[in-house]
């Protein structure tokens, strides 16, 4: 790396904002989650009234099939899943 | 500080701690790529967690695990630009050369990193106060109320930090220079 003016240092700095906090815990707790999550999306398409629980209440769903996940990740899954 | 590689083996090895250290480390990096080609919120998140979730489940098709971050910059952009060209959730996006404009910007981040990198070396007074003032360019009240220091010397503060961070910057490449010579 080249040495750098502090105005440049500076502008470098403030390229690199923090991502959403929950954006960042979603993304650390989701793919180790995932085979769970897999294993959830498998069981509410044979299971009519499984998929109605997930719907209803996804935190629920999760206990239920032991998979133990943070406000973040219950939140992403929800976006994904499109769930109010 | 904990080498790229390092982590990377232990993700491998199911370590679940090493794949958090690894995701808060370029959890900026992939965020400044996805506002690079301004994707909206609900697009640059989608991107976000897909870009980790790929990187997760590919870690064992890394060659050099010393190339993460390139391999984690690639498959970021790539994935920016197949939700560019599929149609915004949110709004479509009419800059023809945005994409040709994120490419510069994404040069400029690598050099962003390795400054946040060299941040991270320093002490902790330095780190936050740097951090808080151009990174979530917080107000110097803010700052002082927050480390609880004296508002009239935030700014002398920061000038400090920063010669200290160009300093370290200096010794780092004389390192590097010493050992390509």
């Amino acid at each position: 790396m080249t040495p750098h003016h502090e105005e440049r240092l500076a502008e470098l700095l403030r390229m690199l904002p923090p991502a959403p906090r929950g954006w960042l815990e979603a993304a650390q707790e989701l793919p180790l989650a995932r085979p769970g999550l897999d294993r959830i999306v498998a069981r509410a398409e044979a299971d009519a009234r499984f998929r109605e629980l997930l719907i209803s209440d996804l935190e629920s769903a999760f206990a239920q099939e032991g998979v133990e996940v943070g406000e973040a990740t219950v939140d992403a899954v929800r976006r994904r899943l499109s769930l109010p | 500080m904990t080498t790229d590689a390092e982590l990377v083996a232990r993700c491998r090895d199911g370590d679940p701690d090493a794949w958090r250290e690894l995701v808060e480390r370029y959890a900026r990096y992939v965020y400044a790529i996805t506002q690079a080609f301004r994707l909206g919120d609900a697009d640059a998140d989608d991107v976000f967690q897909e870009t980790f979730a790929r990187a997760y489940e590919r870690l064992d098709t890394l060659r050099d695990d010393d190339a993460f971050r390139p391999w984690l910059a690639s498959l970021t952009r790539r994935l920016c630009i197949d939700r560019l060209r599929a149609g915004s959730r949110e709004q479509p996006i009419e800059d023809p050369d945005l994409e040709l404009a994120a490419e510069d910007t994404l040069d400029q981040l690598t050099q962003a990193f390795d400054v946040h990198a060299a941040l991270a070396e320093l002490p902790e007074n330095c780190r936050e106060i740097l951090d808080r003032f151009f990174a979530r360019d917080e107000s110097y009240k803010t700052i002082a109320d927050a480390l609880d220091l004296p508002s009239g010397t935030i700014a002398s503060r920061i000038s400090r930090c920063l010669a200290r961070l160009r300093d370290r910057l200096g010794e780092e490449n004389t390192t590097e220079a010493r050992l390509e010579g």
